[in-house]
């Protein structure tokens, strides 16, 4: 058995913490329970960048860390348990697919993703390269959770949590993006959740739900 | 083959510039009228004569390029980044130019008097688009990038759409004026293809795309794309559909000027992309406009000879003339692409020729119907006649035409229907197997064609025209004012030239085979006026010796007659087979006139007759021909397209998460992809 250092371990930890929190949202109906979820694979994402962060002595990933810990730790998780407060979902409805074949879905993508992240692996020269796999399961997990809800809510935790996933590729295989991109895509997820906040309140306003099925009858009829 | 004649680049570009300036002062020209739009008399009395005298000028400007036979290049700091509008004036676009000038000198001369305030867009307006009109067809025929021409060929396309509908509150307007922008699309759409295949992996400039190494397969498709997309807006069959509804909806100056010179833009084209930017040809690819245009030549002449609209007989009858020109332009191809450079450069003069001839009589005749239009509102032949007495002007000015058209010597139609059939000669020396069988053949189908364009003639004339008038009110036809009179003489005028002077014609158009093939011909005999383009061959033709020798035998025979009639002459009223009472309803009509071709080449058209019991107390014959094409190919194709449209509409399904499974699946597959190359 090979030694890996310490961080290195640690490191891979959380990667595959990361995707067993994917799957636990995967097969979450609770909404409340989802955003924690979330919030908890922000953490463990922050713990990762801040890890990595102290192994290579890059500066601008310390700044990532801070940013992620209080954006995806504390202000989105808040803004969302806010929003269900207020428009009072507390349940998704049964998923289009049930729960087991989401599960035995979610791993067939997972094989598909580690296949896809070997040619990467190989070539990419960091120290976190065999995470790049996990960071394709995530963002296509999460994908996947946003086709089998029913409910605004979970597709935008779905919507989130793929944002995470990138955001873990991106480190994984070279020490992030660039300072202006990673604040960028913040800015975006942010701006894309309020304006969410606010198309919620309409549709529910309309169709007194936030079923989303109820957005079928917007089709264009021949 | 490539052997520039004259490969001087003059530091300044006069003439280039001249010719932009130009341009833009037909833009200039549409602008003023937007100041008062409503006044007839602002466009009609000074801006489209204006717009005629910068004709005047363009054509003057390219004729001296002609001549001096020297490429102009320039460059202007506009267009796209990294790509600045390329413009260039060689031999070939200094011919069209010459083209567009004079045939638009005298439509708009003709123009100024015949627009006046009614119902559709108003004078302001329809001046506006009118020039712009113009203006981007010059610029399509001096862009030096596949961008500036493409954005010019667009240009063109949208003013003359503006322009068909410009009675825009009729239906059957509007329809055909969408049929026109849907062609119109799909072959832009062709040539933006081929200029994506032709441009390699160079820049959009036409100087790297004669560069650039295609192989043969990718030249080929390039060279079948253009000809699909030229062939669509020329209206070559089966792509002419929109030319019968486009020209008839037009306003009379507007068709003269969509057929007399647009429809040469797409050939410009076509021989710029065929001869010049892809290269030395392969002659194979001549085939395909070789049996094209023998087609289109037979089915045009076919069409015009059983319509009763005038108008309609005029667009078909240049679907004719396309034939013509794009069969010598086949021809062009296959010659050089057989090593025959020599014969190639008299297939393209004629073909050359003949482009500037249809422009001449095809816009005088077009003219000549908007003068009868305008006379007595009624464009069926069936409701015509006898109008030489009462519109003298305009029947003698429309004769030449006609004549010209039929291909009569001396007039100009024969001089380039007998280069080309004297380059079909050389078509046995072809060292092709079948080929060299097959293209004499082809001459029997010209020959065949220039005979019913003459039936043709003799129909559209003749009912028109000559006989007694069909309806009263003709009897109120007024002859067309001086504007009109102008134009109609000037391109009247231009037949006549272009048929005496062929040999000062072909010496100037020697520039562009010089250019595009590294040959000319022999423009005359050891005599300045006997025309002997044909190299190694003892044929010649002389207009004037011919046009002097009729004139002759015409006096001579008129002369002998008299004097052995003198005193003899009888005036009584026409034989009446004894019926006694002969009204203007028998005579021969257009449908009469018809007939035997309707008969003898019945499985070209699809015809519904209405044919009276014998009891009919009033009796009505009716008869409706349609083109069998439209069954054939284009509702099928509709009924394709709509279900096509119906099926990909099923992917709606106004659930998200099914969009959502659309991106994954997607997603997934091009992963997938990546993963297994």
């Amino acid at each position: 058995m090979t030694h890996l250092p310490l961080d290195q371990q640690l490191l891979d930890s959380c990667a595959a913490l990361l995707l067993l929190l994917s799957f636990a949202m995967l097969s979450q109906r609770r909404i409340v329970t989802l955003v924690n979820l979330y919030a908890v694979q922000g953490a463990v994402l922050a713990a990762a960048t801040l890890l990595l962060a102290w192994r290579t002595g890059e500066d601008h990933l310390y700044l990532s860390a801070a940013l992620t810990l209080a954006l995806k730790v504390a202000f989105l998780p808040w803004l969302l348990h806010r929003l269900i407060r207020r428009l009072e979902v507390y349940w998704d409805t049964e998923p289009l697919l049930n729960v087991s074949g989401t599960m035995l879905a979610g791993l067939v993508i997972v094989v598909f993703a580690f296949a896809l992240a070997q040619p990467i692996t190989r070539l990419a020269s960091t120290a976190t390269r065999s995470a790049v796999g996990i960071a394709v399961s995530v963002v296509l997990l999460a994908f996947l959770m946003m086709i089998t809800r029913r409910k605004a809510m979970s597709q935008v935790v779905g919507f989130l949590s793929m944002e995470n996933g990138v955001f873990f590729g991106a480190m994984s295989a070279s020490y992030g993006m660039p300072m202006v991109v990673e604040l960028g895509v913040a800015l975006d997820v942010l701006v894309a959740v309020l304006v969410l906040g606010v198309f919620f309140f309409q549709i529910r306003e309309r169709f007194e739900s936030l079923d989303l099925h109820h957005l079928e009858s917007l089709k264009e009829h021949e | 083959m490539h052997i520039p004649v004259h490969p001087v680049i003059t530091p300044l570009p006069k003439l280039l510039v001249g010719c932009v300036v130009l341009l833009l002062g037909w833009a200039a020209v549409g602008v003023a009228g937007l100041l008062r739009p409503r006044s007839v008399r602002l466009a009609g009395r000074v801006l489209f004569p204006l717009g005629a005298l910068i004709g005047l000028a363009l054509a003057v400007l390219a004729v001296t390029s002609l001549l001096g036979g020297g490429i102009e290049r320039m460059v202007l700091p506009i267009g796209l980044p990294g790509l600045p509008a390329h413009l260039r004036l060689d031999p070939l676009s200094s011919v069209f130019l010459a083209l567009l000038g004079a045939a638009a000198a005298g439509i708009s001369m003709f123009a100024g008097g015949y627009f006046r305030a009614g119902q559709g867009t108003a004078p302001g307006l329809l001046g506006l688009q009118y020039h712009l009109f113009l203006a981007s067809m010059g610029g399509v025929l001096i862009a030096a990038d596949a961008y500036s021409f493409l954005l010019a060929w667009e240009a063109m396309a949208l003013t003359s759409y503006f322009l068909v509908v410009t009675e825009h509150r009729r239906a059957e307007i509007r329809r055909a004026g969408l049929i026109y922008l849907l062609m119109a699309h799909v072959g832009a759409l062709a040539i933006l293809l081929a200029f994506g295949v032709m441009h390699g992996a160079g820049p959009f400039t036409f100087h790297a795309m004669r560069s650039a190494h295609l192989s043969a397969g990718w030249a080929a498709a390039a060279f079948l794309l253009a000809l699909a997309g030229f062939g669509a807006k020329a209206g070559l069959v089966p792509l002419h559909v929109w030319l019968p509804e486009a020209h008839p909806a037009a306003p009379s100056p507007v068709s003269a000027l969509m057929s007399g010179v647009m429809l040469k833009t797409a050939v410009y084209g076509m021989l710029r992309v065929g001869l010049d930017l892809l290269g030395p040809p392969v002659w194979w690819w001549g085939l395909a406009p070789l049996a094209l245009g023998l087609f289109t030549i037979l089915y045009g002449a076919l069409f015009a000879a059983v319509q009763t609209d005038m108008k309609r007989l005029l667009a078909y009858s240049s679907v004719e003339n396309i034939g013509v020109i794009f069969t010598g332009i086949g021809l062009t191809i296959v010659f050089a692409g057989s090593g025959m450079p020599a014969v190639a450069a008299l297939a393209l003069l004629a073909t050359l020729y003949h482009c500037l001839n249809h422009s001449m009589m095809k816009s005088l005749l077009f003219l000549g119907t908007g003068a009868v239009l305008h006379a007595t509102g009624e464009r069926n032949l069936g409701r015509l006649g006898g109008l030489i007495h009462r519109m003298p002007w305009v029947a003698w000015l429309t004769l030449i035409g006609t004549l010209a058209i039929a291909g009569l010597p001396p007039l100009n139609g024969f001089v380039s229907e007998w280069l080309l059939l004297q380059s079909f000669l050389f078509g046995d020396q072809v060292p092709h197997t079948f080929v060299n069988l097959l293209i004499p053949m082809g001459m029997a189908l010209v020959a065949l064609g220039a005979a019913l364009a003459g039936y043709v003639m003799v129909k559209f004339y003749g009912v028109i025209f000559l006989g007694r008038p069909r309806e009263a009110s003709l009897e109120q036809a007024h002859d067309c004012g001086w504007l009109e009179r102008i134009g109609l003489a000037w391109l009247a005028l231009g037949c006549v030239a272009l048929g005496l002077l062929p040999v000062q014609v072909i010496g100037a158009l020697g520039r562009v085979s010089a250019q595009l093939l590294g040959a000319v011909v022999p423009q005359a005999s050891a005599h300045s006026w006997l025309l002997a383009p044909v190299p190694g061959r003892p044929v010649s033709y002389g207009p004037a010796v011919l046009l002097t020798a009729t004139v002759a035998v015409v006096l001579l025979t008129m002369w002998a007659v008299r004097l052995l009639y003198r005193q003899r002459v009888r005036r009584v009223s026409a034989w009446d087979c004894g019926f006694g009472a002969l009204t203007p309803r028998m005579q021969d009509t257009a449908e009469g006139f018809g007939q035997p071709i309707r008969h003898l080449f019945q499985p070209f058209f699809e015809m519904q007759r209405e044919l009276p019991a014998p009891q009919d107390s009033a009796p009505r014959y009716r008869i409706s021909i349609r083109e069998r094409i439209w069954t054939i190919a284009y509702e099928p194709l509709c009924t394709a397209t709509d279900w096509v449209a119906n099926t990909a509409a099923r992917v709606q399904q106004g659930r998200i998460s099914v969009y959502l499974l659309y991106s994954f699946v997607t997603l997934l597959v091009l992963l997938a992809v990546a993963l297994l190359s």
